[in-house]
């Protein structure tokens, strides 16, 4: 009991701390660029966070992120540009609007498992992408949104550069955190474990697997429609070319990188892609001049490969075990020398 | 054009890419019966072979001899991979697995995309001639390549499985890992051939299409992707399934197209996915059955 408890307050202390840290970096970064960058990551957390609840903790795969993304960011973008809604009230109908969405395609699509669960989860994301391609008078078709989306703001401060954007997307990451977190720690939590260790042994102990597969996989999408609502006020343009498979595998290998063991692990991952993306970007045509964007797609599947053949539980749970095994030889070596 | 010779450009159009469906989801079937892995990068194999044929009758070595060598290049080349990825990765879970072939698939194209570029490339039709007039329809000479190679090949595979030995190891295998082992059969071995015998499968496939849709760095993820709906439809593990979900698919999507609308043609294969998965997930062919713990 003693040990939980101090656990707990190891969690609460370690949340306390990151937050102090991401609200001191815009103080010592100041350069647009970092910050740009920042920015993403934390969007990019907040997806990646939800979908390493359902992985990591529910043991379920989902291929069809992006769309939820993109539900996000059309819901804020048509909304506040054609029908003038403000863009608070549109985020929350967006987050909302998705995460029903996501509830009621999750109940047919959660009777099935493994392979057949990612195909139907890539086939719901690739159905919302089409729509998004196909209903021009809504969302203007392949070519995104004619007007332009209004910058969001709290009273009179207008949240349009970097700096102001940091904070916002952080606070909400965070928060995102938080509630994954105690989530985790709470009764759902044990459940969702149970389910990824076995799910036949949960039902039999009466856990209801079905209903909080289902509440996970809506709570992502509530996630990745709140990022991609955020997404759409900062880039102020929409079309549906970041909302495909493609980004859908982006956020896979995110929280897979990080280690889908640990609320912490996709926001490691987030950040070693996001700046290995930047890297690339800036590194590589030095070496190879012709090279467009494309190498990047390569890197992320070898990535993938890599990582799932050599460190299954990711980047974070990896290192720490294989940090263990070093320390682990190194008292025994102690003790016989 | 009345409606009877509509319907039957609908069919024939279906039957052809139908075909291409059925060819592919065949490679699924054999790759998840021996190993049972969903191999994602199943599409990229079909483009590769496209685009090597591409490139070497580019480079003037004859049609037939391009077709040979591409597919041996393919075969090869997903042997290697098999070997790099698949065998290392023995005790990994499904759920890595599949994300080890999404990460493949990614990878393939992103090379493909820095070799070929995103241009589509123009593949001249095995033979020349204008388009066939079938009762009212029109029908180009490659489909009727297409079909053709279609039939042929699932007569061969027939035939292969049925009498030849590595057939029968492979049919083995799928019966019984573990007897087939005390027999002195390799599922290891069994599990690159069964790669490499998809693989061939999926390249001959994209050559023959190549000349109708163009050969492009990003076909194989909608063909790829397709190809297993039709595996799902058919059951997934039965082959007279897979052939039969992949001309079914091919046949509702052309009459969709042209009846209902041509935008919504690749939702809806989904949507056909996702109805037959709800109302029979153990697809058309497959066997009610439960899965052990």
């Amino acid at each position: 009991m003693k040990d939980l408890l101090r656990r707990k307050r190891l969690r609460h202390s370690l949340i306390a701390l990151f937050t102090v840290l991401i609200f001191a970096l815009p103080f010592i970064i100041s350069n647009n660029y970092y910050l740009s960058v920042l920015v993403i990551i934390g969007i990019h957390t907040t997806v990646a966070v939800g979908l390493c609840l359902l992985m990591g903790y529910a043991g379920q795969i989902s291929l069809g992120h992006a769309g939820f993304y993109g539900l996000g960011a059309y819901a804020s973008g048509i909304l506040t540009s054609t029908y003038n809604i403000s863009p608070w009230v549109a985020i929350i109908a967006g987050a909302i609007g998705t995460g029903i969405i996501a509830y009621v395609m999750g109940i047919p699509i959660f009777r099935l498992k493994e392979h057949y669960l990612a195909l139907a989860t890539l086939g719901l994301g690739l159905i919302i992408h089409v729509i998004f391609v196909e209903e021009v008078e809504l969302t203007g078709g392949p070519s995104g949104l004619s007007k332009s989306i209004p910058p969001l703001s709290i009273g009179n401060l207008a949240i349009d550069t970097d700096s102001t954007f940091y904070f916002l997307v952080w606070a909400v990451a965070l928060l995102a955190i938080i509630i994954a977190n105690n989530v985790v720690h709470s009764r759902i939590g044990r459940a969702l474990r149970s389910i990824h260790g076995s799910e036949f042994a949960a039902q039999s102990l009466g856990v209801d697997t079905g209903k909080f597969k289902l509440q996970i996989f809506a709570l992502s999408a509530v996630y990745a429609s709140v990022a991609g609502s955020l997404y759409a006020h900062y880039i102020t343009f929409i079309s549906p070319s970041p909302f495909g498979l493609m980004t859908s595998i982006q956020f896979m290998v995110m929280a897979v990188v990080g280690g889908l063991a640990s609320i912490w692990g996709p926001i490691f991952g987030v950040t070693a892609i996001t700046l290995l993306t930047e890297g690339l970007k800036t590194y590589v045509p030095l070496i190879y001049p012709q090279a467009g964007g494309e190498y990047e797609i390569v890197v992320f599947g070898l990535l993938l490969v890599i990582i799932m053949i050599f460190l299954p539980e990711g980047l974070t749970s990896g290192l720490v075990n294989i940090y263990e095994r070093w320390r682990h030889r190194k008292e025994r070596a102690h003790e016989n020398p | 054009m009345n409606l009877a010779s509509e319907l039957l450009q609908y069919l024939l159009s279906g039957l052809t890419m139908g075909g291409i469906y059925a060819l592919v989801a065949l490679g699924f079937v054999i790759i998840h019966n021996v190993t049972g892995i969903i191999n994602f990068a199943q599409g990229e194999f079909m483009m590769l072979g496209a685009m090597f044929m591409v490139t070497l009758v580019g480079l003037g070595i004859p049609v037939p001899l391009s077709l040979v060598l591409s597919i041996i290049l393919v075969m090869l080349l997903v042997g290697l991979i098999e070997i790099g990825t698949i065998r290392t990765a023995k005790r990994a879970s499904t759920i890595s697995l599949i994300i080890i072939t999404i990460g493949l698939s990614t990878a393939i194209r992103g090379i493909a995309l820095l070799v070929w570029g995103t241009n589509p490339y123009k593949l001249e039709p095995f033979t020349k001639g204008g388009p066939i007039n079938l009762g009212g329809a029109t029908i180009v000479p490659q489909s009727l390549w297409v079909i053709g190679t279609t039939v042929v090949v699932l007569a061969l595979t027939y035939f292969i499985f049925e009498y030849t030995f590595w057939g029968k190891a492979l049919r083995a295998c799928v019966v019984n890992k573990f007897a087939a082992r005390l027999m002195g059969i390799s599922p290891q071995r069994m599990s690159l051939f069964a790669f490499m015998f998809s693989a061939a499968l999926s390249a001959l496939a994209g050559i023959v299409i190549a000349p109708i849709t163009y050969a492009t760095y990003d076909m194989g993820l909608m063909l790829g992707v397709k190809g297993f709906i039709a595996a799902v439809i058919g059951g997934l593990s039965s082959t007279p399934g897979a052939v039969i979900g992949g001309l079914a698919l091919g046949i509702i999507e052309a009459f969709g197209a042209g009846l209902v609308s041509s935008g919504y043609k690749d939702g809806m294969a989904f949507v056909i996915l996702l109805l037959v998965l709800f109302i029979k997930p153990s697809g058309i062919f497959g066997a009610f059955g439960s899965k052990r713990v």
